[in-house]
């Protein structure tokens, strides 16, 4: 048998990662879905990696330039996405001296 | 760095972002749960920096974006959180052209350049796949975001023919996708693109500003999509697992708030519910009356009462009216009301945007009730007080034949006395007069929410 194609191993690994997902999501108390899309927003920024890439190469063409622009754009939404969250989950915290009522 | 050790670093980034997701399963959890997904995202960065030659000027955009973004999170109100990550939305969709675009200029930086010196097919139809969804993000992502921050209008916009123009629009865009997929030349790409790009625009404007929670979190699942195709055309798995969990979780969002509004996907889609707010309710018929009150009388009922819900609606946001309403939750606490929240799950313009509005007022998230844990509550409620919510919580949701039947409601009806703060009697979104308005045992309170409330304060 000849080696396996490359895009079989991929879609293994989404498959996989969806089912991850589906239910990770799930598990998400709705009080929290604000926070979540911020955060997913941030994850989203990882296509940063393949801008890297494409911004990598010297000596600089368009194609590098294409790259960087589009570093500053994730870059927006990894810092962005992460502090927004950040902002937002301290405002669940509990204020010190208040009961601990039952959670939910 | 050998690619083995690449790949070892971006599976344990990976696994930090689904650490990351896992702790959002509870407000206690949720903070360590940020931790994790900033930890794995500067272990993918620092890998992916280690392969670059160009690493000054890359660090110098990361550093200007993340100035903006991080002085964007500061300042944002809560309020204003659907634009925001209306916005962000388009910067992922538009960095996966731009980073597909750069593949096809320069594969071999990517090492996915055959010895034939073409790109191989499989991933030219994956560079097409995310192009085209990180487009159509793109430019739908403005389009929401102009409708939530209101530059652009957010009465749908339909014209005749228009879903017709946009299935023959895909298959066109297609048509040329898979041009690129047997040539790999730039014209046929390069149509596609323009095409998705305006085709981004034409889906999202017949949507009408109500079914914003599900357009956005369509959106959202479609930049996770847009980075999992780029990943596929550029055998990256971890683009692949984290633009699947994004994916999933719109996905999921957008189901959730379909759900709660008892609308099918495709018919949100394909738009055009509810008229312009603010019309008047279509059926004349007789006249029918209500009881208006003060907010002195209001204040008086619930003083005097043994338990309150307060029901928020998008109306309480608007109104900035928050802070108030946790000053008059403490005053009824004070005097011994048992005081709680309830929350429908498309209060607001986006999934959880009461909660987060409710927490930024400091009320404690272990008094806010979503839907399913509460609606057998009001029952046994003395009073419910109802802030700037309208259609979900209309009665006539139970009723067979109106246009809101079987979407879910907060059973608000069923509390011994009903209070109801607007600003008028105009319809909500779905353009449909409120029976709840005309019990016997409701009152109108008729103004501002954040001005009543501060009135009822002053009273209680």
């Amino acid at each position: 048998m000849e080696a396996v194609d490359p895009i079989m191993v991929n879609l293994t690994v989404f498959a996989l990662a969806i089912f991850v997902g589906y239910h990770v999501v799930w598990n998400v108390t709705p009080a929290l879905h604000t926070p979540l899309m911020s955060v997913t927003n941030a994850i989203s920024g990882i296509i940063i990696v393949g801008a890297m890439v494409a911004a990598g190469p010297v000596p600089i063409d368009w194609g590098t330039v294409l790259g960087l622009v589009a570093v500053v754009l994730a870059s927006v939404n990894v810092f962005g996405g992460f502090l927004v969250t950040q902002r937002m989950l301290e405002m669940f915290k509990k204020k010190p001296g208040k009961d601990e009522k039952k959670g939910h | 760095m050998s690619a083995n050790q690449v790949a070892l670093a971006y599976l344990v980034a990976s696994i930090f972002f689904i650490f990351s997701l896992k702790g959002l399963s509870s407000p206690v959890t949720a903070r360590r749960g940020n931790l994790f997904g900033i930890v794995g995202m500067v272990i993918a960065v620092a890998t992916t920096i280690a392969l670059t030659l160009n690493w000054t000027l890359i660090v110098l955009g990361i550093a200007a974006g993340g100035t903006i973004g991080a002085i964007v999170a500061r300042r944002i109100q809560m309020t204003a959180m659907p634009e925001l990550v209306a916005a962000m939305h388009s910067l992922v969709g538009l960095a996966a052209v731009l980073v597909a675009i750069a593949a096809v200029h320069n594969p071999a930086a990517y090492g996915i350049l055959a010895a034939d010196g073409l790109i191989p097919r499989g991933n030219r139809l994956e560079l097409f796949i995310g192009t085209f969804v990180g487009a159509i993000t793109f430019s739908g992502s403005v389009i929401a975001f102009g409708k939530l921050s209101g530059r652009i209008g957010s009465a749908p916009v339909a014209f005749l023919g228009q879903h017709w123009l946009n299935l023959a629009l895909a298959f066109v865009m297609i048509g040329f996708g898979v041009a690129f997929m047997f040539t790999q030349e730039w014209t046929p790409f390069a149509v596609m693109t323009a095409i998705a790009f305006f085709l981004g625009v034409l889906i999202i404007i017949p949507i009408g500003g109500a079914d914003m929670p599900v357009v956005i979190s369509m959106l959202n699942s479609y930049s996770g999509w847009a980075a999992a195709g780029i990943g596929f055309s550029l055998n990256n798995t971890m683009l692949i697992i984290s633009g699947s969990l994004v994916g999933s979780s719109g996905a999921i969002l957008s189901y959730i708030m379909c759900k709660a509004m008892n609308r099918s996907f495709f018919s949100v889609i394909l738009g055009g519910f509810g008229a312009a707010e603010g019309a008047v309710a279509g059926d004349a018929g007789e006249k029918k009356n209500y009881k208006s009150g003060s907010p002195e009388d209001a204040a008086f009922l619930m003083g005097n009462a043994e338990s309150v819900i307060i029901v928020p609606g998008y109306g309480l946001a608007v109104a900035r009216a928050q802070h108030a309403v946790k000053e008059m939750a403490e005053k009824l606490h004070a005097k011994g009301v048992n005081i709680r929240f309830a929350i429908h799950p498309v209060a607001g313009r986006m999934p959880g945007h009461m909660n987060v509005l409710l927490a930024e007022a400091e009320i404690p998230y272990d008094q806010v009730f979503e839907m399913e844990e509460i609606n057998n509550e009001f029952s046994t409620t003395d009073v419910v007080l109802v802030l700037g919510a309208n259609d979900v919580v209309n009665p006539a949701a139970n009723v067979p034949g109106s246009p809101i039947y079987g979407m879910p409601i907060l059973e608000v009806h069923r509390a011994r006395t009903v209070l109801v703060v607007k600003r008028s009697m105009a319809t909500g979104y779905a353009g449909l007069d409120n029976d709840l308005f005309y019990m016997d045992k409701t009152m109108m309170v008729f103004g501002d929410a954040k001005k009543v409330v501060e009135d009822m304060v002053r009273s209680i």
